[in-house]
């Protein structure tokens, strides 16, 4: 078996019913807590294609980029790549397991070890990963790939404290890049860039995206950018997903109440564009104790007695996956 | 997926804007020697300790008299400019006869040594134990981390004489034991900046890279610790001075004839009234070198310290 090997008709990326759960101590004389960061996670990414993980801070946006990544291991269900399950890898399959999937971090200021420079940062994933490569032929790679981001070579020698946040992150890009993965899962990587930059840097992803065929998982809370960059979005709410399909129907209708109180929530210049929906009141409830039934029927202005009793499932509707009870009356 | 990787064609868009040229910065090193150099306290330790340093290195060349030759017409003779004294022996004798100079600058040798050997030592096992604490939690860290703390709660002379009173006294014995004594300080020093590393995103980002727990800890995260435990080291070694100095004065150290400086004082308790100069120049010998490394180590600290800078 290979992680490497595409079969047609199995997508690369498949998550089935992925859950995370923290145990979490409350302090002395109190039981401990369960939080359901992830609360059953399921999809689907196809080759080249870009998935947009969308939510307010805490939905577990980024949990699920650290079981992706395999940060962490999840607590239950199933990562399929290209139809490999991905369980206890042995240090061979982890190898490959990393040469399909790589990540973009956040924050390009803490993502950079401080103490090295350019060239052993981006050299460390070969190093690691690709021990048929020798001394030569690893510095030519990074050198390739750091002129594919738009890094001149002489940067080579340099720390990362001598670059702007920009510069940074088209490193911490090259470093993504440099085992030429499938899957490149990026963490808000555009939201610590001035705004400036952060147009840069989401149209070099684009391009490499062409050039490497590489498909990204782009976890996001910035919806202009997610509708500039995605193919597919999937609206997370709580552990949970609240509603996924293309990223112009999404934007176009959406059906789920808390998407429509998301997309209401985001500024527009044109009036006419604007999304007539009631802005969102309260805070997002605590993943510790999350409410009954609908997880978010405690916010949502169409909430009837079952929303508080049973929990709405993903179905099928217009094409595309909605968790609501009343999605064809809101509709 | 193939293994030759072509430097293709940069992606055009993007390639013309994203070159922008970047003034450099000073190399940290660089930055950290201007800062360190305006702080005149910090610098004059430096050249004192240089001057020490020196002294050590050729004492066989430039000491006047071999540091244990009695000469048994000069005892107790008063330094050059005082009544009494010559030129012979610029700084007096002791009370068999033995030049003062001479082994004071023999005695450099022997202090600088137990600096460094007390902190190569205990700075290397601190480090080493401090990052398995930090690095891995749990039960190691509990463990390693209560033990330092008993140590600590011991006062460190007593616990140093006691340990020296079990291997036996001795420089050596007495440079292990203050190495023991100092180690607390260097692990939890290296704990808390292990701590503080591991939940950036550098290191997982290694970690996605695939780095392993040795790589990890020895290449990402150790060079990220160093100015704390660099700090740490130069005020380290005046203290070890000075405990070796207090166990030879407590006749636990250094054995006579060594011309250890602690040695000397115990050596010249008796003539504190009749001979100041027996028991005064090994004191301020004492006093102006770990002087040097505290304002030294000070020095570094503001130099070290992002905070500081302005």
């Amino acid at each position: 078996m290979s992680f490497l090997d595409t079969k047609p008709g199995v997508p690369l990326l498949e998550s089935d019913d992925l859950v995370r759960h923290y145990d979490v101590n409350r302090g002395f004389g109190k039981p401990g807590a369960t939080v359901k960061a992830l609360d059953g996670v399921s999809f689907t990414l196809e080759a080249q294609k870009t998935l947009a993980v969308v939510g307010e801070s805490g939905c577990g946006k980024s949990t699920l980029g650290r079981q992706l990544t395999l940060i962490e291991q999840p607590s239950s269900g199933e990562l399929k790549i290209n139809g490999n399950k991905v369980g206890n890898l042995s240090d061979k399959e982890a190898k490959q397991f990393r040469r399909t999937v790589q990540m973009i971090f956040q924050n390009p200021y803490g993502s950079l070890n401080p103490r090295k420079k350019v060239g052993q940062i981006l050299a460390e994933p070969v190093l690691l990963n690709m021990e048929n490569l020798g001394r030569k032929e690893r510095e030519e790679r990074v050198r390739a790939t750091m002129a594919k981001v738009g890094l001149r070579p002489e940067f080579y020698q340099r720390y990362p404290h001598m670059f702007s946040g920009g510069q940074r992150q088209r490193i911490a890009i090259a470093r993504a890049l440099i085992l030429e993965p499938k899957v490149i899962v990026a963490d808000e990587p555009v939201s610590a860039l001035d705004v400036s930059v952060q147009a840069q840097v989401l149209n070099l992803m684009m391009d490499l995206q062409k050039e490497m065929n590489v498909a990204y998982v782009f976890i996001s809370h910035d919806l202009s950018v997610v509708r500039h960059i995605a193919d597919d979005v999937m609206v997370m709410y709580l552990g949970r997903v609240a509603e996924k399909g293309p990223t112009e129907e999404i934007f176009a209708k959406p059906l789920h109440p808390y998407t429509r109180a998301l997309l209401a929530s985001a500024p527009k210049i044109d009036p006419t564009q604007r999304v007539k929906s009631e802005p969102l009141t309260g805070e997002l409830p605590s993943p510790i104790n999350p409410p009954s039934g609908c997880a978010f029927h405690k916010r949502c202005p169409f909430a009837t007695e079952e929303c508080a009793k049973v929990r709405p499932e993903l179905r099928n509707f217009e094409g595309r996956e909605v968790a609501c009870h009343r999605v064809e009356e809101i509709a | 997926m193939s293994e030759n990787f072509t430097p293709s064609a940069v992606p055009a868009s993007n390639a013309a804007e994203a070159i922008e040229p970047v003034a450099a910065p000073p190399s940290p090193l660089r930055e950290t020697w201007d800062y360190f150099k305006k702080n005149r306290g910090a610098y004059a330790g430096l050249i004192i300790i240089a001057i020490i340093m020196f002294l050590a290195i050729t004492a066989q060349w430039i000491a006047p008299y071999d540091p244990i030759i009695q000469d048994r017409s000069a005892f107790l003779k008063p330094p050059a400019w005082m009544e009494g004294g010559s030129w012979e022996y610029l700084l007096g004798t002791d009370a068999v006869g033995r030049d003062i100079l001479s082994r004071l600058i023999h005695g450099a040798q022997l202090s600088v040594s137990i600096g460094l050997a007390v902190v190569a030592i205990s700075m290397a096992s601190g480090i080493f134990l401090g990052m398995l604490a930090g690095y891995f939690r749990g039960w190691i860290e509990v463990s390693i981390m209560r033990m330092m703390d008993i140590m600590l709660a011991l006062p460190s002379l007593i616990m140093a004489m006691a340990i020296v009173a079990i291997l036996g006294p001795g420089l050596e014995n007495a440079m292990l034991a203050i190495a023991i004594v100092q180690l607390p300080h260097y692990v939890r020093l290296t704990r808390a900046s292990v701590v503080s590393e591991l939940n950036k995103e550098y290191v997982i980002a290694s970690q996605v890279a695939g780095a392993g727990h040795i790589r990890q800890m020895f290449v990402n995260i150790l060079p990220n610790c160093m100015a704390p435990l660099i700090v740490q080291g130069t005020l380290g070694i005046s203290s070890a001075i000075l405990d070796a100095a207090a166990l030879g004065f407590l006749g636990l150290g250094a054995q006579p004839p060594l011309p250890e400086w602690g040695t000397m004082l115990a050596e010249a308790r008796e003539f504190v009234g009749s001979a100041w100069w027996v028991i005064t120049f090994p004191g301020l010998c004492i006093l102006v070198t770990v002087l040097a490394f505290n304002l030294m180590g000070d020095g570094l600290r503001d130099a070290l310290d992002p905070k500081m800078k302005r």
